[in-house]
């Protein structure tokens, strides 16, 4: 299997990052030569095998409902890269 | 008296504890040394003023009943520090100043250790030369132009150079046990579950694990007990029964059973790299141990399971670095438009690279046949583990196919880098505990290391077989100070 321009330049769309035609061409060979290495996997039979989806084997906590932190707006929004009082800003969403 | 900043952390602590040195003189000294050694880019942000005047301030108010009592500790630029910009190596995160601790290095501070300051790292992690960081290569102190590993780059660059005396990194496929073996220092990941994940800028969350490095391996027992807990905050962190790991350190190993894997043997492994694990297997017999050769027949496809499942939790990882509420922001005509262009500049090539790969094992049409696939396979592996402690306690194996190997030397083709990790990784896919210790040369005279893998939650035995085989091995780095000024 290969993986042409055409698809690569999807993938970039659904990861949200823009890619020029140079890189992407790039990007196509980078990721064949990686697939190429991980079709390794096809060896294997697997249909009886059941997936390891938590490698800690332990089934997850539940905690309560309830606040655990005291007002951290200010802390929060201190790293925002544009804001308008309490809140973060973005580009126009609605025309 | 030897340098202060050549001491082990066992004897730095033993002697601020019998008073004959105080806090400040040995931040004092790490300072100093790590001003004049800028040249290995080992640091991203110092914090050596602020650690100055705490040092003072313990001085003042001295409580030895601590286990880091004031010592000065540089931690990996992957953990979420209070007030103090944490990068990750990337520029999306240039100037992020968290507003809270990660649990691993509050334990640090409550201990009475003092940050030094953060250490560069391959960008998010994701390398294993230290090439991938924003903030640029890290000089391996023992020659110049050569890697340190990575990702934990910085960390053991600075270690092996004697700018701290220990230090924390993360190892998500072989980030500590890698750099510790290309500088002849040693390296733990622990368990799984064992040190809790909170505040770490997250890579692959199934195999990130928070571990200790050092110059001996006692010292890794002592960072161990201080940074091993269970956490609430981390929802996978395990409660489990901790050693007191330094004080039963031991180097009684008697009747140990290690098991040597055949399929570690891997085609072209270098002759030094086989001689190396031959040493090792006759340290090993003199401490005690009884050798058992095992096999792990998945072994060769742990790499190809590790390149599907890590690149998938980092692409769903990363999705939060949007431009919207901390980082980066580059400006776009639309919200879409700014999203895109702020994750492409933001981003460096490997980071970009691992998202698409993760993007597209997890699409729609592709699940099945890459993800869902290496999940299973990855339960063969650690299938292949769980038969082999059956029949064994631990298992011997070389850390790494090579030697550190020349700065831009495999930058350009990434699944020769990846293969770096091919002893390591499968240790990440099992969540067992691994060290690497420094074991011997090569013909370049650069430090190769072994790696002993333990069963689940038994670092202890990990710790002392590598206490054991550091005694018989004496290894010591020679390093020059070449890039001093």
């Amino acid at each position: 299997m290969t993986i042409d321009l055409k698809t690569v330049k999807h993938i970039s769309k659904l990861a949200r990052i823009s890619l020029e035609e140079k890189k992407a061409e790039k990007l196509a060979d980078d990721m064949n030569s990686i697939f190429e290495f991980i079709e390794k996997l096809n060896e294997l039979k697997t249909e009886n095998v059941d997936p390891l989806t938590s490698i800690a084997e332990t089934t997850l906590r539940f905690r309560d409902d309830k606040i655990t932190s005291d007002n951290i707006r200010e802390k929060i929004l201190k790293n925002s890269p544009e804001k308008n009082d309490d809140f973060f800003v973005v580009p126009k969403v609605v025309e | 008296m030897t340098e202060i900043t050549s001491l082990s952390l066992f004897e730095l602590i033993k002697n601020i504890k019998e008073k004959k040195i105080s806090s400040n003189e040995v931040t004092k000294s790490f300072v100093d040394r790590s001003q004049k050694s800028k040249k290995l880019n080992t640091y991203v942000t110092e914090n050596f003023e602020n650690c100055l005047k705490l040092s003072k301030e313990f001085d003042n108010k001295p409580n030895f009943d601590l286990k880091l009592p004031g010592i000065p500790i540089a931690v990996k630029d992957l953990f979420c520090t209070n007030e103090v910009r944490t990068t990750a190596g990337s520029n999306i995160l240039n100037n992020f100043v968290p507003g809270y601790e990660s649990t691993v290095t509050q334990n640090i501070w409550n201990e009475g250790g003092i940050l030094l300051g953060k250490l560069n790292c391959d960008e998010f992690a994701m390398g294993s030369s230290n090439e991938t960081s924003f903030f640029g290569n890290v000089q391996n102190p023992i020659a110049k132009d050569l890697v340190p590993g990575g990702s934990s780059g910085g960390s053991s660059s600075a270690l092996a150079a004697n700018l701290t005396p220990v230090t924390i990194g993360t190892d998500t496929g072989g980030s500590i046990r890698q750099p510790a073996s290309f500088t002849g220092t040693v390296g733990l990941k622990p368990t799984y579950g064992s040190c809790s994940r909170y505040g770490i800028v997250a890579f692959a969350s199934s195999l990130d694990q928070a571990g200790p490095m050092s110059k001996d391996v006692k010292d890794s027992s002592i960072l161990l007990e201080v940074i091993s807990s269970f956490d609430k905050k981390d929802s996978t962190s395990i409660d489990f029964k901790r050693n007191n790991y330094s004080s039963e350190l031991t180097r009684n190993i008697k009747g140990i059973k290690i098991g040597i894997p055949k399929e570690y043997r891997v085609d072209g492994m270098p002759g030094e790299i086989e001689n190396l694990w031959k040493k090792g297997i006759e340290y090993a017999k003199d401490c005690g141990a009884e050798i058992i050769d095992i096999s792990l027949p998945h072994t060769s496809y742990a790499l190809p399971t590790y390149y599907i499942v890590a690149p998938a939790e980092a692409s769903s990882n990363l999705a939060r670095y949007d431009g919207v509420k901390y980082g980066l922001r580059s400006s776009g005509e639309s919200l879409i438009d700014m999203y895109e262009k702020t994750r492409s500049e933001g981003f460096g090539e490997e980071v970009k690279r691992r998202i698409m790969i993760g993007t597209y094992v997890l699409s729609s049409g592709y699940y099945d046949a890459y993800y869902l696939k290496a999940q299973k396979v990855r339960q063969l592996i650690k299938k292949d583990f769980d038969d082999a402690y059956n029949k064994v306690d631990a298992i011997l194996t070389p850390s790494t196919p090579s030697s550190a190997f020349k700065i831009g030397e495999k930058s350009n083709d990434p699944v020769s880098m990846y293969l770096n990790d091919i002893f390591t990784v499968p240790v990440n896919l099992a969540g067992l505990p691994g060290i690497s210790i420094p074991a011997g040369r090569d013909k370049n005279n650069y430090p190769l290391g072994l790696q002993i893998i333990g069963k689940p939650f038994d670092e202890q035995t990990v710790l002392n077989i590598a206490y054991s085989m550091e005694e018989k091995i004496n290894y010591k780095n020679n390093i020059t100070d070449w890039w001093m000024e």
